[in-house]
């Protein structure tokens, strides 16, 4: 038998996190190194998988598929294709450049390195279940950790976000569960692929298709965030501790986005065509209150969080435009967002921990006293707006090429050049950020803030060097997102 | 012909209550109780074990030895067994009476094996009435104020429930002429329509005895001593009414409305849909009220009554669903055992931090991860089950019982359901933030004995087992619903 690389990526991190829990009497230091050791590994193999992963087709490939509740058809199902590949590399590479991240952590190093280790089994484990109710075991346990680590780790108000963060995931899992329980119902099935191939010809049912659809879409919905739903996310990211924004950002929205695309679309074909309008509309709305909104906040981290609603609007739009270049698009914006937007959190991190401000009003000058770091974050920012040779361009010029360009929904041209208003008032406030962080004169309540250290500009240069790197070559990974979107092109007929 | 042996679990239980009792006048050591107390026990579910796969009736049809009842049957000596080991340091606050209580603990179990293997009303009714005395007695066994109103709002609130479900038992013979389940069913469905309609008393007496259950299993509007009485109760005790009690409440009103009332359809589906009601407005009532309390025991009281709601969804299943049809039952057995041991960790975890705090509050836990880290672990584990979130049991078991609800067309009452989830996420996690957020009062650890620690393991292992493989025990289930002997 094969060696089943997804599974162990996928536990790997919750065998550390079991051995960093359990064994008594390790010091700090020790589990910090345990951690960076069990992300190391999974990143190491999601890799290798990438390079060894047959890059024109567009099956599902390093499938496990084992009996696991036979008494409702359920099985332990794993594989990757195009489309959850990239996410699955995206997560385990945050999983260790947090753990980086969290270097310097030193309340309760045991639970807090335990916690993000489990964070990390269950996002991948979502990123790569083939079986609905496997994907909303994962999708459920995640919310565990988060509260624990917002709440005991965060700062501000941290316990009402944390239980604010908690109450709206449930809220939208408990919708996704009525959903996925209908789906079993109609189909007698709980694979996504079967499902998928299956088409509606399977589904016969007295509930009617489309509120399955809605069912399924709310609890994606919440994470993604798409507006109305997305009020828990600022609270959340301002409050949470730096390394747990960055996973946030990077990794846990994209949860949202991907359920979207491998089930909302690829099971309800039709059903997406028919309710496309509404949610381009819906994303034409988060992106440009997003940004609206983005503009007018003063605290650091809430800024960067605000700019995540916005920028998850441009995924949104992607899906809903059905096109297959817009598919793409929508993909390569998650990964993209995922490393720019975990880039600016560390950033802001940086600042926040050295300067010991968070307020862009009382903030400003820093470019003296931190050089270094004022050079990344405008990297990171400039990719935000997304200028070229970097990811961010690419993600976002191939999503509103590819909404402007689709047939499959009436009006979508209008739609996107709304969309694209947006990126100009993303140049404003990242740049105006910038300004006020960086520029300006120096102040002298600053003088003695410290620059990035050693480690911090390793995991820095990991961040930029993959931010140009798919920039400058994005075909990198269009390319298998491409051959993965094919199938979905399949199943939309178009 | 009377098959003795087919009653070995019931004989050796009773003969064990019987020793205890004795033990209790000669030994010094009373941990020797609890030992022989868990070792009959053991016997027992040797005995049921044995017996797995069968399908007899016993006295005239009086008594079934079906799967259903041997699923019960394990069920309820399992929990007798981690009530006795939960409650060897507690008792050994009494001075007296130390054999009296494991011997009533082991007689209401008897009691229940009973009330799920009967299958005739006036049988079931003693099963009953053995059971409750028993606990009737258990819950003012600490003598002090609060546990002596407890017992007493307890005896006489079931002794109005009890008459109540004999009134209803009473109009259903009048109308039927029979007692024995089997022969009621062959009474109603020879009946016209137009007979059955008119004759109401048939239908107050149904109706009657859903009241008369409805007390056992904590179903609002019949719920009204489960705070008082769990809050008063030896915290033992109160874990075993919450889990054992209501199983048996279930187990009977499985048998009897499945089997008597199974049909014609349109009677089921009569009495499925009020129990779609009592559920929706017993689990939204329940966790409502559970938000503002400020005792783990009565919150834990008012999550039982939420509890109960889930566990009628399945009920309501069964009455929507067609008589071959075991999607509502096996759901419910299986919610039952996860819930049983889940909320058996709950308490376990409860008894040993109020060994040691000697208070129920939940402010006092604050800080609790510190000074007994797997004693919040298990708790924190507890609750999360209790939400219905993986990887514990109680996610299984809500996503079985609620995907045969969405399959006989009560995706509305899912619904319903999933949001009280939510809801009840609400008050469970404040007791995990309260212990993993809050300052500890004082550094001191707190101890737990070996027997506290078992059971702990044994129910937390239980849950997560549930939770992330729970292949095995669907099977036993769906075996324990399909095996009716009547």
């Amino acid at each position: 038998m094969d060696f089943n690389y997804l599974t162990t990526i996928i536990f790997l991190p919750a065998l550390g996190a079991v051995i960093i829990a359990f064994i008594p009497g390790l010091s700090g230091r020790v589990i910090r190194w345990l951690s960076a050791l069990f992300t190391l590994v999974p990143l190491a193999l999601s890799i290798y998988l990438f390079a060894i992963f047959d890059r024109a087709s567009g099956a599902i490939q390093f499938e496990e598929k084992l009996s696991w509740i036979p008494a409702i058809n359920a099985h332990y199902h794993l594989g990757v294709d195009g489309i959850s590949l990239p996410l699955v590399i995206l997560m385990a590479l945050l999983g260790f450049l947090v753990v980086l991240i969290s270097w310097k952590i030193d309340l309760r190093p045991r639970e807090y390195f335990a916690w993000l280790l489990l964070l990390e089994t269950s996002i991948l484990g979502v990123f790569c279940s083939l079986d609905l109710l496997l994907f909303f075991l994962f999708w459920e346990i995640e919310v565990i950790p988060m509260y624990f680590l917002i709440s005991i780790w965060g700062t501000g108000r941290k316990e009402y976000s944390a239980i604010k963060y908690v109450i709206y995931t449930l809220f939208g899992s408990a919708f996704m569960l009525a959903g996925i329980l209908s789906l079993y119902f109609a189909t007698g099935s709980l694979s996504m692929v079967d499902i998928a191939q299956g088409g509606l010809a399977m589904i016969q049912s007295v509930i009617p298709v489309a509120a399955i659809f809605w069912l399924l879409l709310i609890g994606f919905a919440v994470k993604l965030p798409v507006f109305p739903l997305h009020t828990w996310l600022p609270d959340a990211h301002t409050d949470a501790p730096t390394a747990v924004s960055v996973v946030l950002a990077g990794a846990l929205l994209k949860m949202g986005g991907y359920g979207m695309i491998r089930v909302c679309v690829s099971i309800f074909p039709q059903v997406a065509r028919e309710f496309a309008l509404i949610l381009i509309v819906l994303a034409v709305v988060n992106i440009l209150y997003g940004a609206a909104i983005t503009l007018r906040q003063t605290d650091l981290k809430r800024l960067i969080a605000y700019s995540s609603v916005s920028h998850m609007g441009y995924v949104l739009l992607g899906i809903f435009a059905l096109g297959q270049v817009s598919l793409v698009g929508a993909t390569m914006q998650m990964f993209s967002h995922g490393i720019i937007t975990g880039l600016l959190f560390a950033m802001a991190g940086l600042v926040m921990h050295n300067s010991k401000e968070r307020d862009l009003r009382k903030l400003g000058g820093l470019a003296r006293q931190m050089p270094v770091i004022a050079v990344v974050f405008s990297v990171a920012g400039l990719a935000s707006l997304g200028l070229p040779t970097t990811s961010g361009f690419a993600a976002e010029f191939l999503v509103f090429v590819g909404s402007f360009t689709s047939a499959a929904v009436v009006g979508i041209k209008l739609w996107t050049i709304l969309g694209v208003l947006g990126i100009v008032i993303t140049a404003g406030y990242i740049l105006w950020m910038l300004q006020r962080v960086f520029y300006g004169p120096p102040l002298d309540k600053f003088n003695k803030v410290k620059d990035a250290d050693i480690l911090e500009r390793v995991y820095m240069f990991v961040f930029v060097a993959v931010i140009m790197g798919v920039g400058i070559y994005p075909a990198i990974l269009t390319d298998i997102i491409k051959a993965g979107v094919m199938p979905v092109m399949g199943l939309l007929g178009g | 012909m009377l098959n003795f042996e087919l009653l070995a679990p019931e004989l050796t239980l009773a003969a064990t209550a019987i020793v205890v009792i004795l033990l209790d006048f000669g030994v010094k050591r009373k941990w020797w109780l609890a030992a022989v107390s868990i070792i009959g026990l053991a016997v027992a579910a040797g005995f049921t074990i044995a017996m797995w796969g069968g399908s007899t009736a016993l006295f005239n049809n009086m008594l079934a030895v079906d799967s259903f009842a041997l699923f019960f049957k394990l069920l309820f000596l399992v929990i007798a067994a981690l009530v006795i080991l939960a409650s060897a340091d507690y008792v050994a606050k009494f001075r007296r009476f130390q054999g009296e209580y494991y011997a009533l603990v082991l007689l209401s179990a008897l009691g229940m094996m009973l009330m799920a293997a009967t299958s005739e009303l006036i049988s079931i009714y003693l099963a009953l009435e053995l059971t409750s005395i028993s606990l009737y007695v258990l819950v003012g066994f600490l003598k002090d104020p609060k546990s002596t109103e407890a017992s007493l709002k307890y005896l006489l609130l079931g002794a109005v429930a009890s008459a109540v479900l004999l009134f209803g038992m009473a109009l259903v013979f009048g109308f039927t002429g029979q007692t024995q389940l089997g022969d009621i069913a062959a009474a109603i469905q020879g009946m016209s329509l137009a007979g059955v309609l008119a004759s109401p008393g048939l239908i107050a007496g149904m109706v009657l005895m859903v009241a008369g259950f409805g007390f056992k299993i904590a179903a609002v509007p019949f719920h009204m001593w489960v705070p008082d009485v769990y809050e008063g109760a030896p915290t033992p005790i109160t874990a075993y009414l919450s889990v054992a009690s209501k199983a048996a409440g279930f187990a009977v009103i499985l048998r009897v409305f499945y089997s008597a009332f199974g049909l014609p359809t349109w009677l089921s589906l009569d009495w499925g849909l009020l129990f779609a009601i009592l559920a929706a407005v017993g689990m939204t009532l329940g966790n409502i009220i559970a938000l503002t309390q400020t005792n783990i025991k009565r919150m834990l009281g008012y999550s039982s009554i939420a509890q109960a709601g889930y566990l009628m969804v399945g009920l309501a299943t069964v009455g929507f669903a067609s008589a071959g049809d075991i999607a509502g039952r096996s759901g419910l057995l299986f919610f039952l055992a996860s819930y049983a041991l889940t909320n058996l960790g709950a308490f376990i975890a409860i008894i040993a931090i109020s060994n040691k705090l000697d208070s129920d509050l939940i402010q006092d836990y604050s800080g609790m991860a510190r000074r007994a880290p797997v004693l919040a672990l298990a708790l924190t584990l507890c609750l999360i089950s209790l939400i219905g979130m993986p990887p514990a049991a109680g996610f299984m078991a809500k996503f079985y019982i609620f995907s045969g609800a969405v399959q006989h067309g009560l995706l509305w009452l899912v619904i319903i359901a999933v949001i009280n989830s939510v809801i009840s996420a609400y008050y469970y996690l404040r007791v995990v933030k309260v212990m993993w957020m809050g300052k500890p009062a004082s550094r001191s650890k707190v101890p737990s004995s070996m027997a506290l620690r078992a059971a702990l393991a044994i129910s937390c292992l239980g849950v997560l087992a549930l939770g992330l493989v729970p292949g095995f025990v669907m099977k036993l289930a769906e075996m324990a619903a399909q095996m009716f002997a009547f």
